[in-house]
């Protein structure tokens, strides 16, 4: 019987010819990361049952990105708590201010995981890594204290939905806009406990940057984990990054799958997903004249240099709407100085949006840019959770670059052609 | 150890996140209770100032879903709620309310029915909800073998536990 790819990674991490769905293993790790809010719980369950060092120093990854720059003492001091531990840990991969980023911009920029990897992170947006044609999955806090003491970890075998994406796209229509769509189509849990695979044509079209916002979003329906089997635009991305050896993995024709999806591209318009679950999405155009009070381009989500040139091409030469407060937040430092060897910060400056250092900050309602009651915010980020962005009276739409920024110039919901014409 | 708890209902709809449960606001500490005092506010007011230790929250499908934060199963265990009984759970929290001890189960006919303000009694070892206010008796799902196993060990870091001692006192 064939295999999927996820059941291949999987099979090899736990040393066996093959797996099944459905069965629990112990799965050797490659990586283990966690952030600003997650580790500290970590750390604490780590050194409470008396583990001393890190299972590998290379592969503990730890990434203050949440709250940094610290937003208030509290923040800091959780901060201290992960740098203090990194220290004395030895790790290679802490990233802290001024080196930092987005832990899942970074990790893939840096070349820390490969294809055919194990990984699993405190944040249930690891998931993003699979578009490198990896396993990556989120854990909570004691998942990943078990995971820095023993380099394993336990895992049931995922069932895999494969979506066909075939076609071609029209104009501003983005791996954002696929993944709003498919989170439209299956709800929020529809792929609950499941793989979710990409494939087809559409998807080999796709840029590596589009494919990491697809994977990133597979959390929010219900996904374990999203993945793209690795093919020539992954090569291409990794070489000059990656130091280890890539296992260029691929499913079986005859794999099985709980569910194939097939989808058109080309019937998927730019999506926005209405308050307060990402699978309210609907195309962008049903939500014309909305007024907007923020737009926020940037996340985990859309915070790639691709994504900041798309947002770019719609906002260069205006102005931002004088109700839009409009803020950019480049995904890490790489993406910043790319951003701004290409004149992208300059039009983003002329257009008067305010370009932030690299921070989760306001995707989860962190700081800068939380909104007030009755406010409304346009993002690129990834929920639009009751609350999600600040106040429990106001409201998040999920976009794509291209819808963002056109959004920011129109002051209402909008699509570029609107604003390009 | 107690596996047979008796508490007031409090129901909510379906898909609960965790940013709900417990607000990114909040993630600046993580301190049971402090994250308890807000447990749920975004959702309910009110559910601080009514829940009772023992009580039980019953919700519809998807429970927890969005992000991987442990704090939110530690509000709710924080602020003494003693079982989370769901038609489903989001898997990240499934996987963390086992790791720190806060009883969860999978019950899709007793959640869907239950109503906030029944009493309901849980029987962990049985994998029973019986509801006392409607007079019926429910039966759960049960956890898988291999999950049975964490939860008998007392938790997935008192396996590692384990796993740290033979190492230090084994051959190297």
């Amino acid at each position: 019987m064939g295999m999927t790819i996820t059941e291949k990674i999987l099979a090899r991490a736990c040393g066996r010819e093959a797996v099944q769905a459905g069965e629990f293993i112990n799965a050797r790790l490659d990586l283990a990361l966690a952030n600003d809010i997650t580790a500290p719980l970590a750390i604490k369950e780590f050194e409470a049952a008396g583990a001393e060092k890190v299972w590998d120093p290379e592969r503990v990854v730890l990434v203050c990105d949440h709250f940094v720059p610290n937003k208030d003492i509290k923040s800091a001091e959780q901060a201290k708590f992960v740098r203090d531990f990194a220290r004395r840990q030895g790790l290679s991969n802490f990233y802290d201010v001024g080196r930092m980023g987005i832990e899942h911009v970074i990790l893939p920029e840096k070349g820390l995981v490969v294809p055919g990897d194990v990984v699993i992170g405190a944040d249930s947006h690891t998931c993003t890594y699979g578009a490198l044609g990896a396993f990556a999955t989120g854990v909570g806090s004691t998942d990943l204290a078990a995971g820095m003491a023993t380099g394993e970890v336990w895992l049931r075998v995922p069932e895999t939905i494969r979506f066909n994406l075939e076609g071609t796209p029209g104009k501003y229509v983005t791996g954002k806009d696929y993944i709003l769509y498919i989170i439209g189509l299956i709800g929020v849990d529809g792929a609950l406990y499941s793989a979710m695979e990409f494939a087809g044509g559409a998807m080999r079209a796709l840029s590596m940057d589009g494919r990491f916002t697809m994977c990133n979003m597979a959390i929010e329906a219900g996904g374990k984990s999203g993945i793209v089997e690795p093919d020539e635009v992954t090569a291409q991305y990794c070489r000059g990054r990656v130091r280890r050896e890539p296992a260029m993995l691929a499913s079986d024709a005859d794999a099985v799958y709980a569910q194939v999806i097939d989808i058109d591209v080309a019937g998927i318009q730019p999506q926005v997903a209405r308050p307060h679950l990402p699978s309210n999405a609907v195309a962008a155009s049903e939500l014309a004249g909305l007024k907007i009070d923020q737009v926020v381009i940037g996340s985990c989500t859309n915070g790639r240099i691709e994504d900041l040139r798309m947002a770019a091409a719609v906002m260069k030469g205006r102005k931002v709407n004088p109700d839009v407060r409009t803020i950019v937040i480049p995904g890490s430092q790489e993406v910043y100085q790319q951003a701004m060897h290409e004149g992208l910060i300059d039009i983003f400056i002329d257009a008067e949006a305010a370009v932030s250092t690299p921070t989760c900050g306001p995707c989860l309602g962190g700081h800068m840019g939380i909104l007030a009651a009755g406010e409304r915010a346009v993002s690129t980020t990834n929920r639009n959770f009751v609350g999600r962005m600040g106040h429990v009276d106001s409201e998040v739409y999920l976009a794509g670059p291209y819808v963002a920024a056109a959004t920011a110039i129109a002051g209402t919901v909008a699509v570029p052609g609107e604003v390009l014409s | 150890m107690n596996m047979v708890f008796e508490g007031t209902a409090f129901k909510f709809g379906r898909d609960v996140d965790t940013d709900v449960i417990i607000p990114a606001r909040y993630l600046n500490t993580t301190d049971p209770q402090e994250l308890a005092a807000h447990v749920m506010e975004d959702i309910d007011r009110e559910f601080v100032n009514q829940v009772k230790a023992g009580d039980i929250i019953v919700a519809e499908d998807n429970f927890g879903c969005g992000s991987s934060r442990e704090q939110a199963p530690l509000a709710i265990k924080g602020a003494g709620v003693a079982c989370v009984v769901a038609v489903s759970f989001a898997r990240i929290f499934y996987r963390n309310a086992i790791n720190i001890g806060l009883p969860i189960l999978v019950c899709p006919e007793a959640a869907r029915a239950a109503r906030s303000g029944d009493l309901l009694r849980v029987d962990l070892d049985k994998g029973e909800v019986t509801n006392l206010t409607k007079q019926k008796v429910y039966q759960a799902d049960r956890f898988p073998d291999f999950m049975q196993e964490i939860v008998a060990a007392g938790g997935l870091m008192q396996q590692v536990r384990h796993k740290i001692s033979d190492r230090k006192s084994g051959p190297s």
